[in-house]
C-alpha cells in the first residue's frame, strides 16, 4: 500500500512539475506577445499624439515650406506612390518569374543552387549599397544623369528583389507534388502545370512576400537620398523621368532640423506612410482571400 | 476547369508585362529630351538646405514657373555634382577644395562664390552645470584632440568639481565635425573618437540635455531653439569671454568657431535670366530668411558687394 501511495505522489509530483513548466511557457510567450505589442503601440500612440493635430487636407495637399504650419506632403506622398507602383511594376514579374524557373524548370545542379545561395546573401546587402549601384547603373549609365524615378523604382527592385523571389519559391513549394503529378497523368505540360496548379495554389504566400518586400521599399530613406537626394520638391512627378522625393526621406529631413514644431508635421508624415503601408496590406489580404476562397479548390 | 484556371492566372500577367513595357519604353523617351529651362537645380550641404528651402520658396511667391528643387547629398557630395555640371547651384558649408576646383576647372565648369550667412558652432553643457560657463580652447582642444583621455571636469581645470566628462559630438561625415577638429583641435578630422556621435543634432541635444556631465557642439540653431534645456559655453580665444549670439557672430567676435556657408553658382548657370534672378533675389533676401531659420546674416554691405561683383 505504502509502497503504491509514494508511486502515485511521486507521479502527482512528476504531473505538477510538467503542469508548472507548461504554465511557465505559457506566460513566457506571453510576455514576448506584449512586450512587442506594448512597443508598438506606445509607438503609435507617440506618432498620433504628435502628428494628429496637423493632419488636415491642407497638409496632404501642399507642398513643403520653411514654416512647418504651412507644410504639406504632396510631394513626397505622390513621389512614394510612384515609386511603389512601378517597383511593383519591375518586381513583380521579374521575382516571381525567377522563382519559378528555380523551382520548376531548372535542374538541381550546382550552378542553380549557387544561384540560389546569392539570392539569399543578396537580401541581407544594406539598402545604401543598393543606392550607390543604382546612381551607378541606372542614373549614370543607363538614363545619363537622369535622377529620375523609374531609377529609384529600379534601385528599389534590385533591394527587394531578393526577398521577393525567397518568398516566392517557399510558395511555390509549400504546393504538394501530388497536385503536378495528378495534372501530369492528364497530360499538361510542364508550362500548364505551372499556370493552372502551382500558380493559383501559391498566389497567396507570394502576394505575402510580395507586399511585406514592398513595405521596405516605402520605408526606405537611404538609396533613394542617394538616387534622388532632393527634399524640397514643388511638383508632383508627372512621367517616368520627373525628379522626385518620398516620404521617408522628407521625414528624416524634418525631424533633424533645430525647430520643434518640425517634430509634429513628421509625426503626421508617419501617420500617412502607415496608412499607405496599412492598405497596402489589405489589398494584400483581399488578394488572398480572393483566391483561398474559391469554391473550387 | 484547368482552362478557367488559365483565364485567371493569365490576364494580371499580360497586364503586368505590358505596363512593363510601357514603362521602360516610356522611361527611355523621356530621359532623352533633356531638363527644362525654367528650373534651377540646387544640391548640397544639409546645413545650409534650410536657407536655400527659405529663399526658393519666397522666390516662387512670385516666380511659380520656376521649379528649384533643392536636395542634400552634403557638401562634398553637392560640389561631386557641381564640378560636373549637374546642378546650376551647390550649398556648402565649407570653402570649395583645391581638387574639387581643379575638377571643375578639368570639366571647363566656372563659378561664382557667394558668402550667404554665419553659423556660429556652438558648445553646449547640460542645464546643471554650472562652472563651465567659459572655457579657452586650449581647454577645448584638451578635451577634445586626439588621444585626449580626459574623463572628469577636475581634470580640464583645478576648482572644477570631481564630476565624470562625457562627451556629445557630430559624426564624422559632418561638416560640422570637419571645422570645430580644424580649429579647436587645429588638424581637421583629428578628434578623440570615444564620444558619443550621431549626425542628428537633435539627439544630441537630448544627450546634453540628459546628462549632467556633459559637453557637446553643434550649430547655432540647435542651441536657440533648445536654451532652455541646455547651456550654452563662452569660448575665450585670447581676447575674454564669448558667448555665441547673433550679434557677436555676425560681427566676427564670436572666434573661432563662427563659420561662413556658401553658395556656389556655376557661370553657365548664371547666364539664365531666371538664375541670375534667383542669386540677386538670394543676396537681398539671404539676411532676413537666415535668422529665420536659424542662422546669422552677413550685414547689407556685405551682400551687395558680392552681388556687385556680378556686374
Amino acid at each position: 500500500m505504502n509502497k503504491q501511495d509514494s508511486i502515485i505522489s511521486k507521479r502527482q509530483k512528476l504531473h505538477a512539475v510538467r503542469v508548472l513548466r507548461d504554465r511557465i511557457f505559457v506566460v513566457g510567450f506571453g510576455l514576448a506577445v506584449i512586450i512587442g505589442i506594448l512597443g508598438l503601440a506606445a509607438l503609435l500612440f507617440d506618432v498620433l499624439v504628435d502628428g494628429l493635430p496637423f493632419m488636415n487636407i491642407n497638409f496632404l495637399t501642399s507642398y513643403a515650406s520653411r514654416k512647418a504650419e504651412h507644410s504639406g506632403i504632396l510631394a513626397p506622398l505622390a513621389g512614394t506612390i510612384w515609386i511603389v507602383g512601378m517597383t511593383a511594376l519591375f518586381t513583380i514579374p521579374i521575382g516571381v518569374g525567377t522563382a519559378i524557373y528555380l523551382e520548376e524548370f531548372a535542374s538541381k545542379n550546382r550552378i542553380n543552387r549557387l544561384i540560389e545561395l546569392n539570392i539569399a546573401n543578396l537580401a541581407g546587402v544594406p539598402s545604401v549599397i543598393y543606392g550607390l549601384l543604382g546612381l551607378a547603373l541606372f542614373v549614370q549609365f543607363l538614363f545619363n544623369g537622369s535622377r529620375n524615378v523609374t531609377a529609384g523604382a529600379l534601385t528599389m527592385t534590385l533591394l527587394i528583389l531578393p526577398i521577393v523571389v525567397i518568398a516566392s519559391q517557399e510558395a511555390i513549394k509549400a504546393v504538394p507534388s501530388s497536385y503536378r503529378h495528378a495534372a501530369y497523368a492528364m497530360g499538361a505540360n510542364r508550362w500548364q502545370v505551372v499556370k493552372a496548379i502551382v500558380l493559383p495554389q501559391a498566389i497567396p504566400g507570394m502576394m505575402s512576400g510580395i507586399i511585406l518586400a514592398l513595405s521596405r521599399a516605402i520605408g526606405e530613406s537611404a538609396p533613394i537620398l542617394i538616387i534622388s537626394s532632393l527634399v524640397w520638391v514643388t511638383f508632383i512627378p508627372t512621367s517616368p523621368d520627373s525628379k522626385f522625393t518620398v516620404l521617408p526621406l522628407q521625414i528624416f529631413t524634418w525631424i533633424s532640423q533645430p525647430q520643434h514644431s518640425f517634430r509634429g508635421i513628421a509625426a503626421a508624415a508617419i501617420i500617412v506612410l502607415l496608412i499607405v503601408l496599412l492598405s497596402m496590406n489589405g489589398i494584400a489580404i483581399w488578394i488572398r482571400s480572393k483566391y483561398q476562397s474559391r469554391p473550387d479548390q | 476547369m484547368i482552362k478557367n484556371e488559365f483565364k485567371k492566372f493569365s490576364k494580371p500577367a499580360i497586364v503586368f508585362t505590358s505596363l512593363l513595357i510601357v514603362g521602360i519604353i516610356a522611361a527611355c523617351g523621356g530621359s532623352g529630351s533633356g531638363a527644362e529651362s525654367s528650373e534651377i537645380l540646387i544640391d548640397g550641404s544639409s546645413t545650409v538646405f534650410p536657407i536655400s528651402q527659405a529663399v526658393a520658396e519666397e522666390f516662387r511667391v512670385n516666380r511659380p514657373e520656376v521649379q528649384i528643387p533643392v536636395g542634400i547629398s552634403g557638401t562634398g557630395g553637392g560640389f561631386k555634382r557641381f564640378v560636373e555640371g549637374e546642378i546650376d547651384i551647390a550649398d556648402a558649408s565649407r570653402p570649395i577644395k583645391e581638387s574639387e576646383s581643379e575638377q571643375a576647372a578639368a570639366n571647363g565648369i566656372e563659378y561664382t562664390e557667394f558668402v550667404i550667412a554665419y553659423d556660429g558652432l556652438s558648445v553646449v553643457i547640460n542645464k546643471a552645470n554650472d562652472f563651465a560657463a567659459c572655457l579657452t580652447t586650449a581647454e577645448l582642444k584638451m578635451i577634445w584632440e586626439r588621444g585626449s583621455t580626459v574623463d572628469n571636469w577636475n581634470e580640464v581645470r583645478s576648482g572644477f568639481p570631481d564630476k565624470p566628462l562625457r562627451l556629445y559630438g557630430p559624426d564624422t561625415d559632418s561638416g560640422t565635425f570637419d571645422y570645430f577638429t580644424a580649429e579647436i583641435n587645429e588638424e581637421e578630422d583629428a578628434s578623440r573618437a570615444d564620444y558619443t556621435a550621431s549626425s542628428d543634432d537633435n539627439v544630441l541635444v537630448q544627450g546634453v540635455s540628459g546628462d549632467q556631465g556633459a559637453m557637446g557642439y553643434f550649430g547655432f540653431a540647435y542651441y536657440t531653439e533648445n536654451s532652455e534645456m541646455i547651456n550654452v559655453v563662452a569660448v575665450d580665444d585670447g581676447d575674454g569671454c564669448v558667448t555665441p549670439s547673433v550679434s557677436t557672430i555676425n560681427d566676427g567676435s564670436y572666434s573661432p568657431l563662427s563659420r561662413e556657408m556658401f553658395i556656389y553658382v556655376n557661370n553657365a548657370s548664371l547666364a539664365r535670366t531666371e538664375v541670375r534672378n534667383f542669386v540677386e533675389f538670394y543676396m537681398n533676401n539671404a539676411a532676413e530668411l537666415a535668422e529665420e531659420v536659424g542662422y546669422v546674416g552677413l550685414s547689407d554691405a556685405d551682400y551687395q558687394s558680392q552681388l556687385e561683383g556680378l556686374n
